[in-house]
């Protein structure tokens, strides 16, 4: 093999996928500068007085008017977001109005916590999900189809919190297996995982179910049946690799939503993570966390999009050879 | 000769909402080894079936075996366990297919798809199995051998593509080509190229080859003998030159009459009335019975079997007229 390959770096497959993936690069550009734009307005549309809340209840509306003045809030709209957005680039996100605390601190602290959450949701839910999907697809309308797919529209149709309340009461509190919240230990991650990525799980079992059954009715399966091949590479290489391709795209199109299932997830499992700040902040009209967490988000969502996009145009050879 | 596949009493079962269909309804052929043997018929009577119940291809479809026998050398294909019949699928048996363009894996190097059979079956390690089927490429014609095994399905024009799974099922030597419309969905001149190409390797390796089409220039050009198929049945079965020479069944005779002759100027093109009767309802006696310019009043209660013609033991049809006149030259002796 090695000898007879072209060297990875002139073969045309590797430039015209550094191609594709320049193309989305720049293509998120635009994308960050108009939510940005969405989000900072969002904030400045919402009800109350940042000024009054900073000073305190007792404030005079001369020292309101000081604080007011010193935040910047009496300047025009679109020099305020000037100013954010240049002190942002200096990793300056203000101050919390709350603690006072930098709020780019505050986030730094929150960050791993949520980041490991999701992670390892995303990881259980697609391993298991994929699993599940494929045994369905194999054994379609037999006894594990069923057993597969009744577990994932209970996935889908049981709340999130009821879950993790009921997963807390039944291996934390009862068998103590797991702790009941915090992030003290790996283990505590478990049951909280478990919880956000239960939905995911099932609808990754029901689509990939769906599209391996596509998959195996295309005539290239029927060509790796007439080389005499096993069942298990027909199904594991020939089929599934097509099936990834869709697959990938609609995980990481989920990932957005377990950003949102974490604030839920972080509440009922005490995580000191983004969600819980973002619940907090909210409860108190910290507008800088809560603007900050808003872009953080958002910035997020588009970044993970932008891997997905990069992946499917890894294991799919249409993208990775002709785009231009 | 010795006969290569003997094909008995074939039936194919399809399920359908409202009682199962018959789609291969007892076929009885054989092919001798190093020949070419034409299927012919019109769409939907049944080739690709056919041909998918020898390979035992029928899962994921409704379809399933539901009678006879396929004996390949000796031994009956239907008997054999699954992992029995992998070991024969890809090595003694080798399968094209209609769909040159589908019949690739999208996402798959075409070298990788090409060194499976031969990892399997040839127990090649990996690089001998590239250098194999470079070779294989090489064989069909492929320029560039080397970098079309880095390619991927879709870079490859149609005919290509087909010239790959020409060199995937010859690969590990088959003594059987099963060939389903090789060449229907290409152009006129890849198509000449193409069948060249199949006739140059099967006269090379001395295989056998089943050839489903149903173009009979190809037949004509390709087959050693023809089998002519209606309704999932055998309708006559003849060696190619006196097939198109004398046909013997009505359906033969009609299907050769509307094949526009060369160098002739035609007038009309005449094509056999009407349609293949449909799997569900079925006339009772003569398939054939509702198209039949002979059509006699027996031919509706009574289907003919398929019988020998008389002196000649290589001709078959299935026939009341051809029968008939048997019966009486018979009763006049
Ligand atoms: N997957 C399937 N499900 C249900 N019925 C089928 C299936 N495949 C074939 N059949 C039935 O079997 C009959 C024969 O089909 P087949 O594909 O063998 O025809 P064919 O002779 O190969 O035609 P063509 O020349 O169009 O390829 C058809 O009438 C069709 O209704
Ligand atoms: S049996 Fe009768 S209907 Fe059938 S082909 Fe012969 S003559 Fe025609
Ligand atoms: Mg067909």
């Amino acid at each position: 093999m090695g000898l007879l390959k072209r060297p990875l770096f002139f073969s045309k497959e590797v430039s015209s996928l550094g191609r594709y993936a320049l193309q989305r690069l720049l293509g998120v550009i635009p994308l960050l500068f108009v939510v940005s734009v969405l989000v900072f307005m969002f904030i400045h549309l919402i009800p109350g007085d940042p000024a009054r809340l900073v000073a305190g209840k007792d404030a005079t509306l001369e020292e309101i008017n000081g604080i007011r003045e010193q935040l910047g809030l009496n300047d025009p709209l679109w020099r305020q977001y000037i100013d954010y957005m240049g002190n942002l680039f200096k990793g300056d996100l203000g101050n919390s109005i709350r603690s006072g605390l930098p709020v780019s601190d505050m986030l730094a602290s929150r960050f791993m916590p949520t980041i490991w959450l999701t992670i390892f949701s995303m990881v259980w839910a697609v391993i298991i999900g994929v699993l599940i999907g494929i045994i369905s697809a194999v054994k379609r309308n037999r006894w594990p189809d069923h057993v597969g797919m009744i577990t994932a529209i209970s996935g889908i149709s049981v709340p999130g919190f009821w879950l993790g309340l009921v997963l807390i009461q039944v291996f934390s509190v009862q068998l103590g297996w797991f702790p009941t919240g915090g992030v003290d230990s790996w283990s505590s991650y478990v049951l909280p995982s478990l919880t956000l990525g239960a939905g995911i799980m099932s609808m990754l079992a029901r689509f990939s179910r769906t599209s391996m059954l596509e998959s195996m009715r295309e005539d290239y399966i029927r060509t790796g049946r007439a080389k005499g091949l096993h069942e298990f590479v027909v199904v594991g290489r020939h089929a599934l690799r097509n099936s990834l391709i869709q697959v990938v795209t609609v995980a990481g199109l989920q990932f957005g939503f377990l950003l949102g299932g974490s604030v839920m997830v972080e509440t009922v499992f005490s995580i000191p993570g983004l969600g819980r700040l973002l619940v907090d902040s909210i409860a108190f009209r910290d507008y800088t966390v809560i603007q900050a967490e808003l872009l953080l988000f958002a910035t997020e969502f588009i970044l993970i999009n932008l891997v997905v996009d990069l992946l499917y145009g890894v294991l799919n050879p249409k993208i990775r050879f002709d785009s231009n | 000769m010795e006969k290569l596949l003997e094909v008995e009493g074939l039936k194919t079962e399809f399920k359908r909402d409202g009682g199962n269909v018959m789609a291969v309804a007892g076929l009885d052929f054989h092919i001798n080894s190093g020949e070419v043997l034409g299927l012919v018929g019109e769409s939907g009577c049944g080739k690709s079936v056919t041909s998918l119940s020898i390979m035992q291809l029928l899962k994921g479809t409704p379809g399933r075996n539901a009678g006879g026998s396929v004996k390949f050398k000796g031994t009956d294909l239907l008997r054999l366990s699954d992992k029995e019949m992998r070991r024969v699928r890809g090595k003694d048996l080798a399968m094209i297919f209609q769909e040159p363009m589908t019949s690739l894996n999208p996402v798959l190097r075409i070298g990788k798809q090409l060194e499976e059979p031969i990892r399997l079956h040839m127990g090649y390690n990996k690089a001998k199995a590239r250098e194999h089927a470079i070779h294989m490429l090489k064989l069909v014609g492929i320029p560039r051998a080397e970098g079309v095994m880095n390619d991927y399905p879709h870079q490859l024009s149609g005919g290509m593509r087909q010239r790959v799974m020409i060199a995937m099922a010859m690969s590990c030597h088959p003594q059987l080509l099963i060939a389903d419309e090789p060449t229907t969905a290409l152009d006129v001149t890849i198509q000449a190229q193409i069948l060249d190409l199949m006739k140059r390797l099967k006269e090379e390796r001395s295989m056998g080859m089943l050839l489903i089409t149903h173009d009979l220039g190809v037949v004509a050009e390709m087959c050693d003998r023809v089998v002519v198929m209606y309704a999932g049945r055998v309708v006559e079965e003849a060696p190619v030159k006196e097939l198109f020479e004398n046909p013997q069944h009505p359906y033969t005779q009609g299907l050769i009459r509307s094949v526009p002759k060369l160098r002739q100027k035609v007038r009309r093109l005449e094509s056999i009335p009407g349609n293949v009767p449909d799997l569900s309802r079925m006339p009772a006696g003569c398939k054939f019975a509702p198209r039949c310019p002979h059509v006699m009043p027996q031919c509706l209660t009574a289907e003919p079997e398929l019988l020998a013609a008389s002196g000649d033991a290589s001709r078959k049809s299935r026939c009341w007229l051809t029968q008939e006149t048997e019966l009486k030259g018979g009763t006049g002796a």
